[in-house]
C-alpha cells in the first residue's frame, strides 16, 4: 500500500530581524535603506532536512522539546506556511487542529460559531448540519446554543471548541497540543474520542508534550530536536530516548490558557545534590480582563521512563488576580530535596476557574550523588513534599 | 485538498492561481461573508440602519453646501438624486476597500493556525459593503419616485455593469493593501486618507464637465472608479458618457485588478510567518 504522507528533506527557514518583532515598518525599512545599513537579519533554520513516511491507519507522535520545530513541521504539513525546501505528497484529506476554536467570535452565538469554525476546519454545510446534534450533545452546551458565545464560561468554550474538531472526518488529521485544557473529565472524553479516530483506521500526527496521551495513542512516534529528525520508533522507546536526554531544556513562555500565561519558570540551581534545597521561582501573567481564580497549582517531577516520581502541591493559594493585577508570582523553597541520581522533567499541574491542565517538561534539572543509591527507598505514598515559600 | 489523488506541496514549484481551489472553497467564502456581516449588524445598536443612514446623511449636507450654497451642476438632476446616484457605488467602494484592505490584519489568528486560499479574505470583506449596497439601495427607489426621476431602460444593463466595474475597481486596490499591511503595519495609516483623495478625484459630487482643463480630466478618469459612477448615472441623464474615458477608467481597473491579484499572491504563502 502507498503510504499516505510522504516527506523529503523537508527544510524552512526563517530570518529574524533583530531589532523588532515580526512585522516590519516601511519606515524603518526606507531609513536603514537610504542609510545603505547592512540588514541586519539573522537565518535560522526551524526545521533541517526532516523525512519520514506514514503509512495509512497510522499515528504518530512528534515529541521534542519547545522550539525543537514540531510547531513548525505542523503548520508546513498544515500548508499554513510553505517550505523552504522539500517535498511533501499527501494522499488524503488532511485536517489540523493547530488550535481549538479558530474563529470563534464572542459575538456569534454558540449555534453560528459551530458553523463557522467547522466551515474553517474543512466540513461542508451539509456535514455540519447533519453532526450538529452530535456536536452539541458532546459539548453539553445545548441550553447556550442561542446565547452569544461572549457569555460562555472558558470551560464552556473549549468544551464547544473541542466538540467541533472532534467530529471532522478527514484521512490525515493533524493535532497539535488540544488536550491539554478543560476539566478533567472532559480530558478523558476527548481523549477517548481521540483513541475513536485512531481505532478507526484514520491516520493521525499529534504533538504533545503529555507523554502519557502520546504513548497511549501513538504506536511510533518521532523526537525532533533543533530541527533535526533525532529518531523514529516505537512510542515507548522513544520517549526514553527523549527523557535521557541530557541537554538543558530552555524554558519559554507557555500559554496554559487563552488567558493566562506562565512567563517564567526557573531554579536556583539546575544541578544539584541529594538533600540540598531546591529554590524556585514562578510568575504567572493574565492577558485578559476577565478575574481569574487560582485552584490548583503543582510542581511534578517525572524520571526519564516519564513516571511521576514527586507532586509538589502549591494549592494553599487559591488566590484571585486582582481587578487592576496581572500577575501572580511565587517563589519558594522544596527544603531537603530527596531525589536519587538522575535527570528530571519538571511540569506543571494547573487550575484557573474552571480550566485545569498539565505542562510537562517545563525544565530539567539533574540530581547528582554522593550517597549509595541501593539503600534509598522509595518514599511512602502517603508522603507528601513540604514547600516553603519566602 | 484533494478527495482522491495525490497532493504534492514542493518548494521548489508553486502555482500562482488556482482557481479550482478558490471554487472548492466557496462554501467557507460564503461563511467568511455571513459572518463579517452578522458581527457587523450585531455590535451597533442601530443595526442595518446604519446601511441606510449614513448614505442619507451624507446627501443632506453635500446638497446643502455643493447643490444649495455653491450650486454646483448635476447633469440636469435634482442634486440630491445626482449625489446618492453617486455615493451608493462611492460608498461600497470605500467601504470595500478599507475592510479588504484591514482584513488580512483581522483575520491573521485564523491565517495562522488554518490553510485555506487567502483571498478568500479581501473578497469576502467586499462582499460585505455590496451587501451595505442593497440596503442603501432600497433608500434610492423612493428618492427616485420622490423627485419623480425617470429611469431608462439601459438600467437593466448599466446598473449591474457598474456595480461589476466597482467591485472589481475595490479588489484591485484591497487585496494589493491587504498584503501591504501584513507586512508593513504603516499602510493602516495611509487608507483613510487615500481614500479621502479618491473621493475628490471621482466625480460623485460634481460632474466631470465642471474640470475645463482636459488634461486634468485624464487624471480623474484614470481612477477606476470613474467609469462606475458615470454608468451608474448613466439611465438617469441619458446622456452617453464620453467612451474613451470609460475604456481608460476601466483599463486602469484592470491593471489595479492585475497588480493586487499577483502581489497578493506571491505574498500569501508568507502571511503566517509575518502575522
Amino acid at each position: 500500500m502507498k503510504p499516505i504522507l510522504e516527506i523529503h528533506n523537508l527544510a524552512k527557514k526563517y530570518r529574524i530581524h533583530h531589532q523588532h518583532g515580526g512585522y516590519l515598518s516601511l519606515r524603518e525599512r526606507m531609513i536603514s535603506a537610504l542609510r545603505f545599513e547592512k540588514k541586519n537579519t539573522e537565518d535560522f533554520w526551524a526545521l533541517n532536512n526532516v523525512s519520514f513516511i506514514v503509512s495509512p491507519g497510522d499515528s504518530i507522535g512528534i515529541i521534542g522539546q519547545n522550539g525543537a520545530g514540531k510547531s513548525t513541521l505542523l503548520k508546513i504539513l498544515s500548508r499554513i506556511t510553505p517550505p523552504t525546501r522539500g517535498r511533501i505528497i499527501t494522499r488524503g484529506r488532511i485536517a489540523s487542529l493547530l488550535e481549538v476554536g479558530t474563529g470563534f467570535h464572542p459575538e456569534l452565538t454558540g449555534r453560528e460559531n459551530i458553523f463557522f469554525n467547522g466551515s474553517l476546519l474543512g466540513m461542508k454545510r451539509k456535514e455540519i448540519q447533519s453532526k450538529f446534534d452530535e456536536i452539541v450533545d458532546f459539548s453539553g452546551t445545548e441550553k447556550f446554543l442561542d446565547t452569544p458565545l461572549k457569555h460562555y464560561s472558558s470551560g464552556m468554550q473549549l468544551r464547544l471548541a473541542f466538540s467541533v474538531s472532534a467530529f471532522l472526518e478527514p484521512e490525515i488529521l493533524i493535532i497539535d497540543e488540544v488536550l491539554a485544557v478543560g476539566d478533567a473529565e472532559f480530558q478523558k472524553k476527548c481523549l477517548a474520542k481521540m483513541e475513536d479516530v485512531s481505532n478507526s483506521g484514520r491516520t493521525i500526527l499529534f504533538v504533545s508534550h503529555n507523554l502519557d496521551a502520546v504513548e497511549k495513542l501513538c504506536k511510533t512516534s518521532i523526537l525532533l530536536s533543533k530541527g533535526n529528525l533525532i529518531d523514529h520508533g516505537p512510542s515507548s522507546e522513544i520517549i526514553g530516548i527523549y527523557l535521557s536526554d541530557a541537554e538543558d531544556v530552555v524554558f519559554r513562555k507557555v500559554n496554559l490558557t487563552p488567558a493566562v500565561s506562565l512567563e517564567e519558570f526557573s531554579f536556583s540551581e539546575t544541578s544539584l545534590t541529594t538533600g540540598d534545597p531546591l529554590k524556585f521561582s514562578l510568575r504567572i501573567i493574565k492577558n485578559q480582563e476577565q478575574e481569574f481564580r487560582l485552584n490548583d497549582l503543582c510542581l511534578l517531577f517525572y524520571n526519564y521512563k516519564k513516571q511521576r516520581v514527586a507532586i509538589f502541591d502549591l494549592r494553599n493559594f487559591f488566590e484571585y488576580f486582582q481587578r487592576d493585577q496581572d500577575t501572580l508570582a511565587y517563589t519558594g523553597t522544596i527544603r531537603n530535596f530527596n531525589l536519587i541520581e538522575g535527570i528530571y522533567a519538571v511540569g506543571l499541574f494547573y487550575g484557573f476557574n474552571d480550566i485545569h491542565g498539565d505542562v510537562y517538561d517545563l525544565i530539567r534539572i539533574q540530581v547528582k550523588n554522593e550517597i549509595d543509591t541501593s539503600k534509598v527507598r522509595p518514599y511512602d505514598v502517603q508522603y507528601r513534599g513540604f514547600v516553603e515559600l519566602i | 485538498m484533494n478527495e482522491q489523488g495525490e497532493y504534492v506541496v514542493d518548494a521548489d514549484k508553486r502555482k500562482l492561481f488556482d482557481w479550482k481551489e478558490l471554487w472548492q472553497y466557496k462554501e467557507l467564502f460564503y461563511f467568511f461573508t455571513w459572518r463579517d456581516i452578522k458581527i457587523k449588524y450585531k455590535q451597533t445598536m442601530l443595526g442595518f440602519l446604519w446601511a441606510v443612514l449614513q448614505p442619507l446623511l451624507m446627501m443632506i449636507i453635500f446638497t446643502l453646501f455643493f447643490g444649495r450654497a455653491l450650486k454646483v451642476p448635476s447633469q440636469n438632476l435634482p442634486y440630491p438624486v445626482f449625489v446618492f446616484s453617486g455615493l451608493l457605488l462611492w460608498n461600497t467602494f470605500s467601504t470595500g476597500l478599507t475592510n479588504s484592505a484591514n482584513s488580512m490584519v483581522n483575520n491573521a489568528q485564523i491565517i495562522k493556525k488554518i490553510y485555506f486560499p487567502r483571498l478568500i479574505i479581501p473578497m469576502s470583506s467586499i462582499l460585505v459593503a455590496l451587501f451595505d449596497f442593497f440596503m442603501a439601495f432600497i433608500l434610492f427607489v423612493p428618492l427616485l419616485l420622490f423627485y419623480r426621476q425617470p429611469v431608462s431602460w439601459s438600467a437593466l444593463w448599466s446598473w449591474p455593469l457598474a456595480l461589476g466595474i466597482s467591485l472589481t475597481a475595490t479588489l484591485g486596490p484591497g487585496s494589493l493593501l491587504a498584503a501591504l499591511n501584513v507586512k508593513y503595519r504603516d499602510f493602516r495609516y495611509v487608507i483613510p486618507f487615500l481614500v479621502q483623495v479618491l473621493f475628490f478625484l471621482t466625480p460623485v459630487i460634481y460632474p466631470i464637465s465642471l474640470l475645463e482643463h482636459p488634461s486634468l480630466k485624464y487624471v480623474l478618469v484614470a481612477s477606476p472608479m470613474y467609469a462606475a459612477v458615470e454608468l451608474f448615472r448613466f439611465p438617469l441623464t441619458n446622456v452617453l458618457p464620453d467612451m474613451n474615458f470609460i475604456f481608460i477608467s476601466i483599463a486602469s481597473g484592470i491593471v489595479f485588478l492585475l497588480a493586487g491579484l499577483i502581489y497578493f499572491k506571491r505574498t500569501e504563502d508568507f502571511f503566517a510567518d509575518f502575522a
